[in-house]
């Protein structure tokens, strides 16, 4: 090896150091890209009116007009909407048919994810909530029915209840002499919420979601008379209206947070973690932070709205208890307080230490919950699904003898009313929803929510694709929804003989497990279908 | 948290028909009445269970704790009676007197105790009262003691039950022996059956006895609720929840038992929002409070205690239940008819509203509304 004398020796260190990122890192313009398209897009070019429609609607932009209608199919995300607007219901959006070899440990999906890091060197990304095909408990427990020993209850005929109170109750009623011979209440309740159905929203910020979808949830909430929850992008003005039934969250940006935020709503929720993204914060990229959203959000329009993974005044219970009681104060002791967290390994402990740090109400978020914005990798392979998380939380609670002390909302993957009947049964008293929400609002789960393009104008803040939200039409939608699920659950009670809803919560008597391994219907406390009682 | 899918089957469901039968006044009478009573609903049970518990049956022992225990083996009766020496004086045991009867087959042995706990084993347990000490003890031998089962605890009073028709069952234990100021009876269809005598009714806890015709389509929840509070249910059949949440809301939670019964089978929503502001505030807080003690499904029931009776039907009566005046008597039953077949021509007969109590107290007039509504209704929403 030829000596090289030091000038020479420091000169080509030095040059390598200022090389180095290159040598790691390629220049993205040499790195053609191999991802291939994920839909095709066609249209029926002898129907087409050339209204040009399909061009307008596309927020990805990847329609184009010259003569005739254009497609990148690359940037297509398969949303529907140009399909859904043609007047002539001459387009199809289909998945690409190309066909891979099949590999029974590469999947497709494994294989496109490595091309696309192989473009970009990046976390990949994605929205809404995990789709990865781990069994659905859910579908997997089915539903007692009444026959002959005990009757069913028609829920046409007959009243059902639905109302649900969320919050700490006392152990026991304690009663007074009241005038002449009536008895009076002794016992102060703690501040509950009232709401008619067990069903509320899921915190959707907005910034997440744009400004006319969160009102859209916020009159559905108020004509429901359940729910809504700011998630932490703050309260925007034109909500104030609905603050009355507003959950005001408290998350590690604190964006948005002030005194008078705590005082209006009917809760204040502190977000731990979220089931899409346990151990992660709220990731909102700066181009949606326009003017309106840095108003209610409290930073600068366009920067980026990281918040940071853990609140950095909670590194203990004990501190989230201080903050449990620091919103108290600040409240007034008039509200209570929630406390949100991802469903994972040791969330029972976890939800008891709650419980006993102060917490009204506690929130679990299964792994299937959704997100504005999420790396795919947390999203897909963190966090356990709610439907165990709920048993084990209403089974520990009970155990320790402290679950009148809290009430439990079950979300991550609420789909139907069959889903929330299932959650109430397995320990819930109530269920929140906000992928099913979007769904009502024409999202069609195209996962690309992280983009701000969203052509149904639900996660974007661009005015031109925010504006194709009516609120007024969204709110009907999305009430009818909260609807329909409680007929439904009205239906399911009554097949069950039951007429109030508490008569199901934890009752998993009425729950038989199918297809379900015995471990996990251990852990469960359901019986396996086939035995009585 | 761990415990096993096999720990979790619990319960056998049944039918049936009740009667029963109370003096105001304390009067004493024997139970050939509430025998032909209950053989009159002969054809709401079908021979696989049937019993009776009656108040007042001990006045030689009026303070001491009766166990009535049947043992299906020599080494359950050791071992009970170790757990009841450590725990109690025992002032008199004996065999339960019976008699053979025909359709009575295999009983298993049955002794009763009178007993009174010892001071030192109540402090020692950190059992708040007395009672609570023999709720604990009976609990922990009907769960830890195979083959023995305590089916009665209270003071002065019994319960008398097996496999076999309810007058069958009477003539066994020969009831015309006994005097008592209350009697209930029941006569079971159960749907399916271990052939089980700890499974008949009534079922009861210290002073608590509860006949019930129903199935609590709320079990599961209800059970979990009274796990919370150290009740073990170990009877398989839901009635036992029924005398356990009547023993948490009543005694241990200090509610009236109109109250308590407002717990079991509250009004209606729509009735509640009507109501004047004070009473709609407690009526809120029960439901709020006791959410997971509302007892759902079709029941009616009857049950006692050294004061009193009570029956009570599900907030849409979904099972039948009349009651009946005589004199200073208070009668109710599945049927008018089995009141008539022991009281020929009661004063009033009446079928008590969905979810409304008929109380009868000692020394006080039967109540059959709602106390704590004097001024406004509390009517149902499906009266
Ligand atoms: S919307 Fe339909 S009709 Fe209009 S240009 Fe597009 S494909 Fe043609
Ligand atoms: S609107 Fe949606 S489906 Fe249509 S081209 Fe654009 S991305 Fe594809
Ligand atoms: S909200 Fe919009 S971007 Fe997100 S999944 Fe639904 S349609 Fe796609």
């Amino acid at each position: 090896m030829p000596q090289l004398d030091l000038d020479t020796r420091d000169a080509l260190a030095g040059a390598e150091a200022e090389f180095a990122p290159d040598h790691t890192r390629p220049r993205a313009d040499v790195v053609p890209l191999y991802s291939p398209p994920e839909f095709v897009w066609r249209n029926d070019t002898e129907r087409c009116r050339r209204c040009k429609r399909c061009v307008m609607q596309c927020g990805w932009r990847a329609l184009s007009w010259q003569d005739r209608v254009g497609a990148d199919h690359n940037k297509c995300v398969g949303c529907h909407r140009c399909e859904a607007m043609c007047p002539e219901k001459c387009i199809v959006v289909a998945p690409n048919p190309q066909h891979y070899k099949p590999h029974a440990l590469w999947s497709v999906t494994h294989r496109k994810n490595v091309w696309k890091q192989g473009d970009t060197g990046g976390v990949l990304l994605t929205g809404m909530g995990n789709d990865a095909p781990y069994q659905v408990i859910f579908d997997h427990l089915v539903l007692d029915a009444c026959q002959v020993t005990n009757p069913s209850i028609d829920p046409l005929r007959e009243p059902m209840e639905l109302r649900t109170f969320l919050g700490r109750k006392p152990e026991r009623v304690e009663l007074d002499a009241g005038p002449g011979s009536a008895l009076a209440l002794k016992t102060r309740l703690d501040p509950n919420l009232e709401i008619a159905t067990p069903i509320v929203f899921a915190p959707m910020s907005y910034g997440s979601i744009s400004l006319p979808a969160q009102k859209a949830i916020a009159m559905a909430a108020a004509e429901c008379g359940i729910l809504w929850n700011t998630g932490e992008g703050g309260l925007h003005e034109d909500l104030r209206p609905y603050a009355h039934c507003a959950v005001v969250q408290c998350a590690s940006g604190r964006f948005g947070v002030h005194a008078g935020y705590f005082n209006a709503g009917a809760a204040v929720e502190i977000k731990i973690g979220q089931g899409a993204k346990p151990g992660i914060g709220g990731h909102l990229p700066g181009e949606k932070v326009s003017l309106e959203v840095s108003q209610t959000r409290m930073i600068p329009v366009g920067s980026d709205a990281l918040s940071p993974a853990p609140q950095h005044d909670i590194y203990s219970i004990e501190d989230l208890r201080q903050l449990i009681y620091a919103i108290k104060e600040a409240t007034d002791y008039a509200k209570p307080v929630c406390v949100k967290i991802a469903a994972v390994h040791n969330v029972a402990a976890i939800a008891s230490g709650i419980v006993r740090a102060g917490a009204d109400i506690i929130y679990l978020d299964g792994f299937r919950g959704g997100t504005g914005a999420a790396p795919t990798v947390i999203r897909d392979h963190l966090g356990i699904p709610v439907e165990i998380a709920v048993a084990v939380v209403d089974e520990r609670l009970r155990q320790e003898g402290i679950r009148n002390q809290a009430s439990l909302i079950a979300a991550g993957g609420i789909r139907s009313s069959a889903d929330m009947a299932k959650a109430i049964a397995l320990g819930a008293d109530a269920v929140a929803i906000g992928t099913a929400a979007l769904l009502a609002l024409g999202c069609t789960l195209c996962q690309k929510c992280y983009t701000g393009r969203c052509s149904w104008g639900i996660c974007t803040q661009d005015p031109e694709l925010t504006r194709r939200i009516d609120p007024l039409v969204g709110a009907r939608r999305i009430a009818n929804l909260v609807r329909a699920w409680s007929a439904e659950l009205e239906e399911i009670l009554g097949a069950l003989g039951l007429n109030a809803v508490e008569s199901l919560r934890g009752s998993k008597e009425r729950l038989r497990g199918l297809d379900v391994d015995p471990s996990t219907l251990d852990v469960l406390g359901v019986k396996p279908a086939g035995v009585g009682a | 948290m761990h415990h096993h899918t096999a720990d979790l089957y619990t319960r056998n469901i049944s039918g049936c028909g009740l009667s029963g039968m109370m003096s105001l006044t304390g009067e004493r009478v024997d139970g050939r009445g509430i025998r032909d009573s209950i053989a009159l609903l002969h054809d709401r049970s079908n021979g696989l269970g049937g019993g009776f518990a009656a108040y007042g049956i001990y006045p030689d022992f009026p303070r001491h704790f009766a166990f009535h225990i049947m043992y299906y083996s020599a080494d359950a009766k050791d071992a009970a009676e170790k757990a009841l020496d450590t725990g109690f004086d025992c002032a008199r045991d004996e065999r339960i007197p019976t008699r053979l009867v025909e359709g009575v087959a295999d009983p298993p042995l049955l002794w009763r105790y009178f007993a009174t706990p010892k001071p030192e084993a109540v402090a020692q347990s950190q059992s708040a009262s007395d009672e609570d000490f023999v709720l604990r003890e009976v609990m922990r031998i009907n769960a830890e003691v195979s083959d023995a089962y305590v089916f009665s605890s209270g003071q002065n009073m019994g319960a008398f039950k097996g496999v076999g028709y309810a007058e069958d069952i009477a003539d066994f234990y020969r009831l015309e022996d006994y005097q008592a100021y209350i009697w209930i009876a029941h006569g079971r269809f159960p749907t399916n059956t271990p052939g089980w005598w700890a499974g008949a009714h009534p079922f009861t806890l210290l002073d608590w006895a509860v006949v019930h015709n129903g199935e609590i389509s709320s079990y599961g929840i209800n059970k979990r609720y009274l796990e919370m509070f150290g009740y073990r249910c170990t009877m398989r059949t839901d009635t036992e929840v029924m005398a356990y949440l009547l023993d948490l809301l009543v005694r241990r939670h200090g509610l009236p038992i109109e109250v308590a019964c407002k717990v079991i089978a509250p009004p209606f929503w729509k009735a509640v929002d009507r109501m004047e502001p004070e009473q709609r505030d407690l009526y809120r807080a029960l439901r709020q409070v006791y959410a997971s003690a509302l007892v759902n499904g079709p029941f009616a029931i009857i049950f006692a205690h050294r004061d009193g009776m009570v029956g009570v039907n599900d907030r849409i009566k979904l099972r039948p239940m009349v009651a009946a005046r005589k004199d200073d008597f208070l009668y109710i039953s599945s049927e008018e008819a089995a009141i008539r077949a022991m009281c020929a021509n009661p004063d009033t007969v009446w079928s008590p509203r969905a979810g409304e109590p008929v109380i009868g107290c000692r020394g006080q007039d039967v109540s059959t509304s709602a106390p704590l509504v004097s001024s406004t209704e509390v009517a149902h929403a499906t009266a």
